[in-house]
């Protein structure tokens, strides 16, 4: 049901929150005639990063820019999910130690200085917790009113003996997630002051390299696809999956983890935790003889304890993921741009 | 945690695959197919799509959408009145949903993208809220059926700021069950009646209706169990040939209603026939606000002109836009030519597409009735 | 339009009250509910107001209703007979 005209003549929100706007987007406009790379993964592929063959190993490199307002949220604050976006979608491909992370940094006239220190130790432990650094950067400052704050921009390299992609699934495979879902995305909308919510729901924003590292040492190369749910959620994620893999997914609703919290902010606003963003969360796709065992590796580390199995890949229905709720079945929908509450 | 239990009581699985194997057998046991049944809520609409409750109702079973999606029934010139207050320059606040409704020509949307001023709020109250940080005028354009009307009214009754003035869309659904019902070629058996409107009216409001009519209501509650219970009520009913008014929602819903709301909805609101988006005219349908109220009411206050959108013409798709049919319950969206080719919620030709309680909207993003049942899980 | 959600009354302030929603804590005005309130009830909320005190003996009843409404009904195959074991045991523990 896809409609064919589908980039407008003025590129507006909804064009930037990581559904299938965005990706025609990508395919219409900024993909044609760039990033092939011969023998490796480049901009056609649309995955995390790219992964480029260097001698007998893999150079993977990928790209970020960060505007999430408010600029300090529960959890974090602009700084940790720059780096921990970078070095998630680095692991993502399989590169779990990243060489060095590139910092740009783009202010508005008036930014305050304490600000900017607080995210910049931020973005220090954060690259702590990752084994990383910061290695090169740039600053730009724009007048008052020409930009809303601060944007950073990350790029980070790393070097994989083997890369995994987002389209390797075949039917049979299952599909993991490596906690629960929201609570990101969820955080951020509490946050606005219309809605009158108290909560104490906090973001998951977190580097993932060390936990997709025991993962992939569990499971070697029956891990076939890896994607993180960032913009768009779960929901994006395996849609992305099923469509380059063309497999359909079978999602049990009620194994996806939730914490209460974030259920209770989904229910009250009216939206579905399988549409919001996670920033501390892999969805991987594993055959099936393995599963248990990356579970099991995924639950031992402190980032993935409430790792689960959500699926099932199917040969029926490709492209689409079909969701089990308990009670009946449907097709799982994409978020349609920006995320707004239903109920106040 | 208390509340969550109470919540997940009423989505238990175990008692939800029993109800679904009851409706089966009592669907079953009608001996004639397809038995239709509609419902007038949008939420009813998103709870059945969200829980895919569709792929487990029986073949037997039709359970229809009526029009019960408040922002796709709003009419044309409803929608022109707001869109031409923002285009004179009056700050505009309204839902969310109602934004890319299009009226003739434009939507508040595209008088947004001119440069008029128009607000998203959640409810009412963040509309009392932004008046009063502001000085200049702001006009509510308040859509919904009873149990949103409710909040308005006592919005109204407490003394808002002075630049606050409501531009009423709000409608009243008893009426227009009476409509469909006696619609030429209508195959309706039973209706489900939306709960939370009944919580404010009251199930004795449909009395008359079952004794006109002689089709049995349920008023249903909006969990997995609530929705299931309830049909299984209705095609017991239906079986029975027993038109009566049947209260499966107990703890929301009483006969007489929750008296305090219908003081504040009936205090400041009166009915009035009108037209539902493309359902032609229901008696008693729309509230409008009483004269005592008048100093609030945008139609009075503001001298509306509706001649500067004469002028363009309508988009040539809205001809074959058949979403009063649908919202009628004699169409499904599948049956459009336009749905999901031409007719997406990114390029909405009908109300249907744009609210996120029209059926063609929610079709769409739960993927319409799609045969799910024969897919297997290997394990 | 919104969707009704029921919520536990913490504490109320004249025609306020602040609700509990599974942990999530929001205002809600009380003007147009049918009943008075006091910390403890339920509440159903919409678009910030309480639309109906909900009495806590109803849900017990509600889920009571709906068992006698399966009881009712003429459940005769066996796949069906599984289920109504599987009811039995699981209302013993509720």
């Amino acid at each position: 049901m896809r409609n064919p005209r589908f980039v407008d003549d003025t590129i507006t929100l909804k064009y930037g929150a990581g559904g299938s706007a965005m990706r025609a987007l990508i395919e219409q406009v900024f993909a044609p005639g760039f990033g092939a790379v011969p023998g490796g993964i480049g901009l056609a592929q649309m995955d995390d990063g790219a992964a480029i063959p260097v001698g007998d190993q893999w150079l993977v490199i990928t790209t970020d820019s960060h505007v999430v307002k408010p600029v300090f949220f529960p959890g974090g604050d602009i700084g940790r999910l720059a780096v921990c976006g970078t070095v998630n979608d680095l692991a993502m491909m399989g590169a779990t130690e990243p060489l060095a992370l590139t910092c740009a940094a783009i202010l508005e006239d008036g930014f305050r200085r304490v600000d900017l220190e607080r995210i910049w130790a931020s973005i220090r432990t954060a690259c702590e917790e990752a084994g990383t650094t910061i290695v090169t950067g740039d600053t730009k400052v724009m007048g008052r009113g020409e930009l809303d704050g601060i944007a950073l921009s990350t790029t980070g390299i790393a070097l994989a003996s083997r890369v995994v992609s987002d389209c390797g699934l075949r039917p049979g495979d299952m599909i993991l997630v490596t906690g629960t879902m929201a609570d990101h995305g969820l955080a951020i909308l509490a946050t606005r002051a219309e809605l009158a919510l108290e909560t104490a729901l906090a973001s998951d924003v977190a580097p993932i390299n060390g936990l997709v590292r025991v993962a992939l040492a569990a499971g070697g190369t029956d891990i076939v696809a890896m994607k993180d749910p960032t913009r768009g959620g779960l929901a994006s994620a395996l849609h992305e999956m099923a469509e380059k893999s063309g497999v359909g997914i079978l999602l049990d609703e009620r194994a996806v983890p939730v914490s209460d919290e974030a259920r209770a902010v989904s229910e009250l606003l009216g939206i579905d935790p399988l549409l919001v963003a996670n920033e501390g969360k892999a969805v991987i796709g594993v055959r099936r003889d393995t599963a248990a065992a990356v579970l099991e590796a995924l639950r031992a580390h402190p980032l993935g304890r409430r790792a689960a199995i959500v699926g099932e890949c199917l040969a029926e229905r490709p492209g689409n993921v079909i969701v089990e709720t308990g009670f009946g079945r449907r097709l799982l929908g994409e978020a349609e741009g920006e995320l707004q509450p239903r109920i106040c | 945690m208390t509340a969550n239990a109470d919540r997940l009581e009423f989505r238990d699985p175990v008692r939800g695959a029993a109800l679904e194997a009851a409706l089966a057998t009592h669907a079953r046991a009608l001996g004639r197919s397809p038995v239709s049944i509609m419902h007038v809520c949008g939420s009813h609409e998103q709870a059945i799509a969200r829980f895919g409750l569709r792929a487990a109702f029986p073949p037997e079973l039709d359970v229809m959408m009526g029009p019960g999606c408040p922002v796709c029934v709003t009419d044309v010139p409803e929608v022109d009145e707001a869109v031409a207050l923002a285009l004179q320059g009056v700050r505009i606040a309204t839902y969310g949903d109602m934004l890319r409704v299009p009226g003739t020509s434009k939507s508040l949307a595209d008088a947004r993208a001119t440069g008029a001023r128009v607000d998203v709020v959640y409810g009412v109250i963040q509309a009392v809220e932004l008046a009063r940080a502001c000085s200049e005028p702001l006009v509510f354009f308040a859509s919904g059926f009873e149990t949103t009307a409710v909040a308005t009214a006592a919005v109204l009754r407490a003394d808002p700021p002075p630049n606050f003035s409501v531009l009423s869309a709000h409608k009243y659904i008893p009426p227009v069950m009476e409509i469909v019902a006696e619609m030429p070629g209508s195959k309706i058996e039973g209706f489900l009646a939306a709960g939370h409107a009944a919580a404010i009216t009251g199930w004795g409001v449909f009395e008359r209706f079952v004794e006109r009519h002689r089709i049995p209501v349920v008023v249903a509650g909006f969990e997995p169990l609530d929705i299931l219970a309830a049909l299984v009520r209705l095609v017991e009913l239906i079986a029975a040939g027993t038109p009566t008014v049947e209260n499966m929602f107990p703890r929301c819903v009483s006969r007489e209603g929750n008296r305090e709301a219908q003081r504040a909805l009936w205090e400041v609101f009166a009915p009035q026939g009108g037209r539902w988006r493309g359902i032609a005219h229901v008696p008693n349908g729309n509230l409008r606000l009483r004269d005592e109220y008048a100093a609030w009411d945008a139609r009075r206050r503001f001298d509306i002109d509706l001649d500067g959108l004469a002028g363009d013409a309508p988009p040539g798709l809205a001809a074959q836009c058949q979403c009063g049919d649908i919202m009628a319950g004699i169409a499904s969206p599948h049956d459009c030519e336009l749905f999901g080719r031409e007719c997406t919620p990114d390029a909405p030709v009908g109300a249907c597409m744009v609210s996120s309680e029209g059926a063609c909207k929610i079709w769409h993003r739960y993927g319409g009735h799609p045969d799910l049942r024969q897919i297997q899980r290997r394990a | 339009m919104c969707l009704g959600v029921p919520g536990r009354v913490v504490t109320v302030n004249g025609s306020t009250a602040e609700v509990d929603f599974w942990g999530v804590i929001k205002h809600i005005r009380l003007e147009i509910c049918d009943e008075p309130v006091v910390p403890g009830d339920y509440v159903l909320n919409h678009v910030g107001f309480a639309i109906r005190r909900i009495p806590p003996e109803d849900i017990g009843a509600t889920l009571a209703m709906y068992d006698e409404l399966l009881g009712r009904s003429r459940l005769d195959d066996l796949m069906a007979e599984d289920i109504r074991c599987e009811l039995g045991a699981a209302g013993d523990d509720t």
